[in-house]
C-alpha cells in the first residue's frame, strides 16, 4: 500500500549540511497499522511530513498503491489518498468550525452531521459547530478538531502526529475507539506517531526512528516488550540485536 | 411597485446581504433620485426639502423591522451626494440596511457622498448594514466617501456593520460617534483592496457616558498595489471600556497602515488597542493543502474566513 524506498532528507544549518533523515525504507500494507516511535528529535515528525509533501525529501522514492507519488504537491497526495493529522495544527480567524469540516470532507456537512463527528472525538458538539478555529478553543480542541478533520471523510492512509499530545484522558479513550474503528477498516491504513504505550498496543507493526535512522521495525509482540522493559535504552538495545540479525526485530 | 433594472437588481443582491423588496419602510435612490420609496406602520421616510437626502423616523414601538435604503449609481461620471438624518426613537428596535454600489461603464469617475447621521433615542437598538460594491467595464473611478455620525443616549446600542469587499477604487471614510451613559457600541469594518484601489477610514469614537462601551473590529485584506489606512480612535471621557482591534492581512505589493489611537480623560476609562498586519499564515495554507485544495484556493478560502 505505501512504500517507502531509500528516503533521505536534510537541511542547511550555519552553512553545513545535517541529515535528519537517513536511508528510510519500510512499507505499510492495506489495512495495516504502523506505530512510529522513538526519541524527541529523532525524526518521527519530519518523516511524517516527507510523506505527506509538506518537506521535499533529497533523495528516494515514495510509492503509494504501486503509484509512485515522490513528486506530487500536498494537495494532489491528499487526492491520491492521504489524511494528516498535524501535532499543532493552526488556528484560523474566522473560520467556523462547521465550514472547516466540511472543507476537510470535501462537501458540505450538516450540522447534524458536524455534531456526530466532533463528540466522537469527544467534543461536546452542539456548541462548537459555530465556533470559529482560532484563539478562543484551548490546545486540547484544537487537537481533538485536527483529528476530526482527518475522520471527515474516508482515506487509503491516514497519518496522525502524536494525536495523544494536549488531550485529556477522557477523551484520550475515545481517540482510541477512533482510531480501533479506522482499523476494522481493511481498506485504510495507518501511521500514528505516538509515544503512547495504549496506542502502540493497538498497532500491528512497531517501527523505531532514532537519529533519522530505522532502529527498529517488527511485529508489536516482539518490539514492545522490550520497549516497555528498556525506555530510552530500548533502540540501542534493538540496534544491537538487529545487527545481530535476531528474528522478530525487522519484520 | 416601480421597476428596477437588471444593473440595478444586479448590484442590489451585493450591496443589500438582507435582500430589498418594496414593501414596508424603503428607498431605493438611483442617480440622485428615489426610484421607489415606502413608510410603514412605525417607520416614515420623508425627503428632504432643502438639500438631497430623507429622514427617517423611526418610532419607540418599533420592534426588529428592516428598513432598506440602498443606493445606486450606474451613470458614468455622476456625483451624488445625499444627506440621510435616522432619528430613531426611545427604545425602538430596528435594522437599517444601507449600501452603495457603483456601475461605472464610461471614462468620467463616478462618485457616491452619503453623509448620515443617527439620532439614537434612550435603550433604542440599532443594527445599521452598509455595504459597498463597485463594479463595470468603464475606466471611469468609482469612489465612494461616506460620512457617518451616531449620537447615542443612555442605554442604547448601535451595531455598525460595514463592508467594501469589491470594486472601488477610493473611499475615504469617516466616522463619529459619540456615546451617552451605559450605551454600547459594535463596530465591525471589513475591507478588501486590490488593483491599485485606496482606502482610507477615520474613525473618532467618544466615550462620554459612564458605563458606555465601545468594541471596534477591522478586518482588512490589501491585494496586488492597493493601499488603506486605518485610524480609529477611543477617547475616554468618563468611566468606559472600548477595545479597538485591527487585523490586516498583506500579499503582493499592497501597503497597510493602521494607527489605532487611545485617548484617556478619565481615571476610570480602560481602553486597549491591539493591531496586526501579516501575510496568510504558510501553516494554515499547508493545513488546506492538506484536505486537498491548492495554494489558489486555500489563499482564497483563508481570505474569505478572515474576512467572515
Amino acid at each position: 500500500m505505501l512504500k517507502v524506498e531509500n528516503l533521505s532528507f536534510s537541511v542547511m544549518e550555519n552553512g553545513k549540511r545535517v541529515n535528519i533523515l537517513s536511508d528510510i525504507s519500510f512499507q505499510v500494507d492495506r489495512g495495516e497499522m504502523l506505530v512510529i516511535t522513538g526519541p524527541n528529535g529523532g525524526g518521527k515528525s519530519t518523516l511524517a511530513k516527507v510523506l505527506m509533501g509538506i518537506e521535499k525529501a533529497d533523495s528516494g522514492r515514495v510509492f503509494l498503491d504501486g503509484q509512485d507519488i515522490t513528486d506530487m504537491t500536498i494537495d494532489e497526495r491528499a487526492e491520491a489518498g492521504i489524511g494528516f493529522a498535524f501535532q499543532q495544527p493552526p488556528r484560523f480567524k474566522g473560520m467556523t468550525v462547521d465550514r472547516l469540516i466540511s472543507l476537510a470532507a470535501g462537501e458540505k456537512k450538516s450540522e447534524a452531521e458536524c455534531c456526530e463527528l466532533l463528540s466522537r472525538v469527544g467534543l461536546c458538539a452542539q456548541e462548537y459547530v459555530k465556533r470559529q478555529v482560532d484563539n478562543t478553543l484551548s490546545g486540547g480542541e484544537m487537537k481533538r478538531l485536527e483529528i476530526a478533520t482527518v475522520l471527515a471523510k474516508p482515506h487509503k492512509l491516514c497519518i496522525f502526529d502524536e494525536p495523544e499530545a494536549g488531550i485529556d484522558l477522557w477523551s484520550f479513550s475515545m481517540l482510541i475507539q477512533q482510531f480501533e474503528e479506522i482499523k476494522k477498516d481493511e481498506d485504510q491504513s495507518l501511521i500514528l506517531i505516538s509515544h503512547q504505550e495504549r496506542i502502540m498496543e493497538m498497532a500491528d507493526r512497531v517501527m523505531i526512528i532514532e537519529e533519522g535512522r530505522v532502529a527498529g521495525i517488527g511485529k508489536r509482540e516482539d518490539i514492545l516488550p522490550e520497549l516497555i522493559r528498556q525506555g530510552p535504552s530500548c533502540c540501542a538495545y534493538l540496534k544491537r540485536i538487529e545487527d545481530k540479525g535476531e528474528e522478530g526485530i525487522n519484520g | 411597485m416601480a421597476e428596477i433594472d437588471k444593473v440595478t437588481q444586479a448590484i442590489l443582491k451585493y450591496i443589500d446581504e438582507l435582500g430589498f423588496r418594496q414593501e414596508g419602510a424603503f428607498n431605493l435612490r438611483h442617480n440622485g433620485a428615489a426610484l421607489c420609496h415606502g413608510n410603514s406602520d412605525h417607520v416614515k421616510i420623508v425627503k428632504k426639502e432643502d438639500k438631497q437626502g430623507i429622514d427617517v423616523y423611526i418610532d419607540g414601538d418599533t420592534d426588529g423591522e428592516q428598513v432598506h435604503i440602498p443606493v445606486v449609481v450606474d451613470a458614468s461620471g455622476f456625483t451624488d451626494r445625499v444627506y440621510n438624518d435616522f432619528h430613531i426613537e426611545d427604545g425602538a428596535n430596528v435594522v437599517i440596511v444601507a449600501g452603495c454600489g457603483i456601475h461605472n461603464s464610461g471614462h468620467a469617475d463616478s462618485r457616491h457622498d452619503g453623509i448620515h447621521s443617527f439620532y439614537v433615542g434612550k435603550g433604542a437598538n440599532v443594527t445599521y448594514k452598509e455595504n459597498h460594491y463597485g463594479e463595470g467595464e468603464g475606466d471611469g473611478a468609482r469612489i465612494l466617501n461616506p460620512v457617518t455620525r451616531i449620537f447615542m443616549e443612555e442605554d442604547s446600542v448601535f451595531t455598525l456593520d460595514t463592508s467594501q469587499i469589491k470594486g472601488v477604487d477610493s473611499t475615504k471614510r469617516e466616522t463619529e460617534v459619540s456615546l451617552g451613559k451605559n450605551s454600547r457600541l459594535f463596530v465591525v469594518e471589513k475591507l478588501m483592496t486590490h488593483g491599485k484601489q485606496t482606502a482610507e477610514s477615520n474613525m473618532k469614537v467618544e466615550l462620554n457616558g459612564s458605563g458606555s462601551s465601545a468594541q471596534i473590529v477591522s478586518r482588512s485584506v490589501a491585494k496586488e498595489s492597493s493601499s488603506q489606512i486605518f485610524h480609529p480612535a477611543a477617547v475616554g471621557n468618563a468611566k468606559c471600556n472600548a477595545h479597538i482591534q485591527c487585523d490586516s492581512i498583506i500579499m503582493d505589493e499592497a501597503r497597510v497602515r493602521s494607527i489605532p489611537e487611545i485617548d484617556a480623560r478619565h481615571l476610570d476609562a480602560a481602553i486597549i488597542h491591539e493591531a496586526a498586519i501579516g501575510r496568510i499564515n504558510d501553516e494554515q495554507l499547508v493545513k488546506l493543502r492538506t484536505l486537498g485544495m491548492t495554494e489558489e484556493e486555500a489563499e482564497s478560502v483563508i481570505i474569505e474566513a478572515f474576512l467572515n
